[in-house]
């Protein structure tokens, strides 16, 4: 056993590294990451110690990226790319969605684009607009794409080696509020598939469903609810495009009550999927109706209001009640 | 003749009169010719060609074929049998003669329309016409011939095509790769971020741009206030005008690019001045927009015609070899008929293959569903029984 305590950019620093080492056609492109290291640091260290040719600085133009990497990976490179912040996404959406995801089955899937976008995402550090958003419902709606998100240090570690090694373009989201957080990495005992959804704890009383940054709040939902007598069921997405509803079905048929948490709005989000979802799996299970605790249908506030709109400890914990109350 | 070679050209002063208000240059075709329209050769200091008469015989049997195969497919579109059609006809020198430059090792991006170059590259035109029949969205192995799939998106090839450069010189590689798009396509941002990408990264990497005139109805007055081919000058590397419907001048200015992009010296820009005859596809009516003078202006640079009184003249083919390649012209339009008729509908349940290389719990479900959707069909037919 290898086991060390590291934050999440730590272990996302170290897992990227690991590829860099492992594969040589591993390659790392985007703007400021070679010897700045990313304007988080994810990638400190990369470029010195793997060259330019490997860890590659990239003109600002973010179609450019990601459209560059498409052709990359057509030559028989794995590229990660790094999106400085969620809300620069956009400018690469089409070549993501027209051209990235969409190649495998536009060539009867003789071609294969080995191909992940890491783009940190989500509020809480107070930051100013564009640098705050959960776009994730955007591209899990977009057949040909995968959409993962790490809570903690062992999974940014292990789902990144994971996505690096996936023959299908995956959308790498990273808690920026988690960043700093850190946790055990056992570097040698992979801890699960990629696309399968955990039990970050037991409970009898209710689920509650989240990925990324929420995942935190709701293990201190749970904790905080245990004290009033409730026993609260945190599952850890992680994957939100293929969803593991079998892990949540097998949760909810327990429990019975289901609530989602995540940032991104609630309207049209991956929330109104699972809910509609686990309501045709486990409607006879059922004691009160799927709740959802999100974003409103607003534009991303100033960040003087983030707090009113991310969803907390408060708001968890009052959708518990509403749950436990039918 | 001039030289149309924007790096080496000295900026000039701009004036108050040639601001704005004033016309684009687009008009006026300041270009690389070796063959004029009226099939006479002329020389030109830069970008000599030297060819036997079996090459000149060669490239005008590609463009013969190229364009009986592209009316077989407008013909089969109007009877229903492809559900769209993107012609090339006024294309084909451009096509061929940039095409016939290239090496098997050379990696090609096309848009959709390069019907030319997939014959130069060896692919069976048949291939072409699934996406347009409605049976798939490519569906060839681009790795066979090196030549990717067609890409409607407009401009986003060129992207892919630069990071595939980038990664033949990453490689060690002495192959080349070329771009292929359109004047409308020139307005689009990532042709713009190609050409910023490209000249940075110093990639081999040609970006062959048929002015067709139109894009849709759109004309390249609409796309750009400077020649296309100078925009190249801007982001450092490049740019040749050529006479698109100059078989002999695009074979020897795309060879001279990739060479160019051979030695690691970086990409060049090179603009085919040409004409597209026909609709943008076969949804459009081009007499909505554009005057049929300009089309018979236009037929008289016809770049088959122009080949073949150089033949003609030149004695290098003989009337057996024109009545040959009518007969073979014919045989390929039959080829091409009964290969679309005989193109079988996709199994349903190829719906759930291929949208992930590693497979997805998603899709396995839906699958599940369908199949069992499906089989209920069946199951009440027997029941009818």
């Amino acid at each position: 056993m290898a086991v060390e305590k590291m934050s999440i950019a730590k272990a996302l620093n170290e897992s990227l590294r690991l590829a860099l080492d492992t594969d040589p056609k591993v390659l790392i492109m985007g703007e400021d990451v070679g010897k700045l290291g990313g304007v988080f640091r994810i990638t400190d260290g990369l470029q010195k110690d793997f060259g330019e040719g490997r860890v590659i600085d990239t003109p600002l133009a973010e179609s450019g990226i990601v459209g560059t990497a498409i052709g990359m990976a057509l030559r028989g490179y794995r590229p990660i790319v790094e999106i400085q912040f969620d809300g620069f996404v956009f400018p690469a959406y089409d070549q993501i969605v027209t051209q990235l995801a969409k190649m495998h089955a536009r060539a009867l899937g003789k071609i294969k684009l080995p191909v992940v976008v890491r783009i940190p995402y989500g509020g809480g550090i107070g930051a100013v607009e564009h640098h705050s958003e959960s776009p994730e419902a955007l591209f899990a709606h977009v057949a040909g794409l995968k959409v993962v998100s790490p809570s903690n240090a062992s999974d940014a570690y292990w789902m990144m080696q994971q996505a690096v090694q996936s023959d299908d373009p995956i959308i790498f989201f990273e808690p920026k509020r988690r960043y700093w957080d850190k946790g055990e990495v056992d570097t040698e005992s992979i801890p699960g598939q990629l696309h399968k959804a955990t039990v970050a704890r037991t409970g009898t009383d209710l689920t509650l469903v989240a990925y990324g940054p929420m995942v935190k709040v709701c293990l201190e939902a749970a904790a905080a609810a245990q004290e009033e007598g409730k026993s609260v069921e945190v599952l850890d997405l992680r994957s939100m495009s293929p969803i593991d509803f079998d892990t949540i079905q097998t949760s909810v048929e327990k429990t019975r009550r289901l609530v989602v948490v995540h940032e991104a709005p609630v309207f049209y989000g991956s929330g109104a999927e699972i809910a509609a979802r686990i309501t045709e799996r486990c409607f006879y299970h059922l004691e009160a109706p799927v709740l959802r605790v999100g974003g409103y249908h607003v534009p991303y506030p100033p960040a003087r209001l983030e707090d009113e709109y991310l969803p907390g400890l408060d708001r968890v914990l009052d959708a518990v009640d509403r749950s436990l109350a039918y | 003749m001039t030289v149309e070679s924007t790096a080496a050209r000295k900026p000039r002063r701009s004036s108050k009169r040639t601001s704005a208000a004033k016309t684009p240059q687009t008009s006026e075709p300041q270009l690389v010719q070796l063959l004029t329209p009226e099939g006479e050769r002329v020389q030109h200091p830069e970008y000599e060609i030297d060819l036997t008469a079996d090459e000149l015989r060669g490239l005008y049997r590609d463009m013969v074929l190229t364009r009986r195969f592209d009316a077989e497919a407008t013909a089969l579109q109007r009877q229903g049998e492809l559900g769209l059609w993107a012609s090339l006809l006024g294309q084909e020198a451009a096509q061929i003669g940039s095409g016939r430059a290239l090496r098997d090792d050379d990696y090609v991006f096309p848009t959709y329309r390069e019907h030319g170059v997939a014959w130069c590259r060896g692919v069976d035109p048949t291939n072409l016409l699934g996406m347009f029949r409605g049976v798939n969205h490519g569906g060839w192995d681009p790795n066979t011939n090196n030549f990717h799939l067609y890409t409607i998106v407009i401009g986003s090839q060129t992207l892919h095509a630069t990071g595939y450069a980038m990664g033949v010189a990453k490689d060690g590689a002495d192959s080349a790769v070329i771009a292929y798009f359109g004047d409308g396509a020139s307005s689009q941002g990532d042709v713009a971020e190609a050409f910023t990408f490209s000249a940075v990264y110093n990639a081999p990497v040609v970006f062959f741009c048929q002015n067709n005139q139109w894009a849709i109805s759109e004309p390249t007055e609409r796309q750009t206030r400077v020649p296309l081919y100078q925009r190249a000058q801007g982001f450092g590397f490049p740019g040749v005008r050529v006479d698109g419907n100059d078989v002999l001048a695009c074979l020897a200015v795309t060879k001279s690019a990739l060479e160019r992009a051979r030695r690691g010296e970086g990409p060049t820009l090179v603009e085919a001045f040409t004409y597209r005859m026909g609709a943008h596809t076969t949804s459009d009516d081009p007499t909505k927009y554009r005057a049929d003078e300009e089309r018979a202006a236009w037929e008289a640079k016809d770049p088959i015609l122009r080949l073949r009184t150089y033949l003609e003249k030149e004695k290098a083919a003989d009337e057996a070899f024109f009545t040959a390649l009518e007969e073979e012209s014919e045989t390929l339009g039959k080829r091409v008929r009964e290969a679309v008729r005989a193109m079988p509908d996709p199994d349903p349940m190829s719906l759930f293959e291929h949208g992930y290389a590693d497979g997805s719990s998603l899709v396995d479900e839906e699958r599940a569903q369908f199949a069992a959707y499906q089989a209920s069909f069946a199951d009440s037919a027997e029941e009818g029984n």
